[in-house]
């Protein structure tokens, strides 16, 4: 499984740490969905840090594209919203 | 569904709608490489925009240090001087000097990161640009067309959720750069006025009289720091000089002399210099009989 972290690049991940992803990825929706920052920082930083420390870096030549995407290290809540909802934010 | 695909369904989404508009696939490669190399050249330009604005944040930062030490230079003269009021004044804009420095010492270490981030991205693209030209090229000498759209199709939305990426870091690069512009152009503005002590006029009425309570409380501990070095060059000039002499140690300069981080020269050439220090650091209560023109100056007890 490919997973990109925005700023960062492309990491492979093992299959099996996904459900310590997932469970994460559930709190960082739930945090977004309650507007609580927060939590929303807690669920962040523990999401890519699991990412950094799981995956390997994908050499980038590699034109493959991402199975997950993370948003960026210091993205606020603000920022995060827009991106799963306008898709403006994405330049190009 | 969670955050994670959601985000990667929007990048998807770009990239299919960026496909679609192609109706030949070869239009499609050289298009897409087209736009890579343009992104290339613009996040290569952000590079070098971040660069321009973090040297300038450096210039300011000297400018600001070489105030503050002015100031700090004309503070010790005026308390010299038995100016104590001007002294203040110095201090007072001092204070405001230096937390103008401390805020772009923040600003300016976020700014190298910003240049770092984009450094690395555009390194990470050139990669990917060039392996998009080489796979362009065996695409197009290579496959059917079926084989073709397939192949363009997989490259594309590589290199696609890459110029994403890349896009949003010049983007969020580009907002930095322009706050810190706006800033350094504020502070330019602020230096040239020779206000500094002018600042903090659109924040509120309390964080206005908390600053102005720890500038003034910053401004007192630099006069007992100033009165301290004073203090600590005059006793060689004093010594046996009677009950003065006495007074200056009771008055805690001797104390102080072992730490004072400056020892300004012995003030030879100007043999007033030892009567006016003295003066400054005279507290209440000291006879003063011997002194010219005492009944003049009740203020100076209370400072």
């Amino acid at each position: 499984m490919i997973v990109r972290i925005l700023g960062e690049g492309q990491f492979r991940v093992d299959d099996t740490a996904t459900t310590e992803l997932n469970h994460l990825d559930t709190a960082l929706e739930t945090a977004v969905e309650r507007g609580d920052e927060p939590a929303f920082q807690d669920a962040l930083t523990g999401l890519l840090a699991q990412v950094r420390a799981q995956g390997s870096p994908l050499p980038p030549d590699t034109l493959e594209p991402s199975d997950l995407i993370l948003p960026h290290q210091d993205s606020s809540m603000d920022e995060v919203r827009k991106l799963l909802t306008d898709e403006g934010l994405i330049p190009g | 569904m969670g955050v994670m695909k959601r985000v990667q369904l929007v990048f998807k989404a770009k990239a299919n709608k960026a496909l679609d508009k192609m109706e030949d696939p070869r239009e499609t490669l050289d298009y897409s490489y087209q736009r890579q190399l343009e992104l290339l050249t613009k996040v290569r330009r952000g590079v070098a925009d971040v660069a321009t604005s973090r040297k300038r944040v450096e210039l300011q930062m000297n400018q600001l240090q070489q105030q503050a030490n002015k100031l700090d230079d004309q503070a010790r003269k005026a308390l010299g001087l038995g100016r104590e009021d001007l002294a203040r004044d110095a201090l007072t804009r001092k204070s405001s000097a230096q937390s103008q420095l401390n805020d772009l010492q923040g600003q300016y270490a976020q700014l190298q990161a910003e240049e770092e981030k984009l450094t690395v991205a555009s390194q990470r693209l050139q990669a990917k640009v060039d392996a998009f030209r080489t796979r362009k090229e065996t695409i197009k000498a290579t496959y059917t067309a079926a084989e073709a759209q397939t192949r363009i199709n997989e490259a594309f939305s590589g290199i696609s959720e890459e110029m994403g990426d890349v896009g949003m870091a010049i983007q969020r690069a580009e907002d930095k750069t322009a706050q810190m512009q706006a800033r350094a152009g504020a502070i330019d503005e602020l230096m040239a006025s020779g206000a500094l002590d002018d600042v903090g006029g659109r924040r509120d009425d309390i964080q206005a009289e908390l600053d102005q309570l720890s500038a003034n409380s910053d401004v007192e501990s630099e006069l007992r720091r100033l009165r301290g070095e004073i203090a600590a060059s005059a006793p060689k000039q004093l010594e046996g000089s009677g009950p003065n002499g006495d007074a200056q140690v009771a008055n805690g300069g001797q104390s102080q002399a072992q730490s004072a981080p400056y020892a300004p020269p012995a003030p030879t050439q100007n043999p007033q210099n030892t009567q006016n220090p003295q003066q400054a650091a005279q507290p209440a209560g000291i006879p003063v009989s011997d002194l010219p023109s005492a009944n003049d100056q009740p203020q100076d007890g209370e400072g």
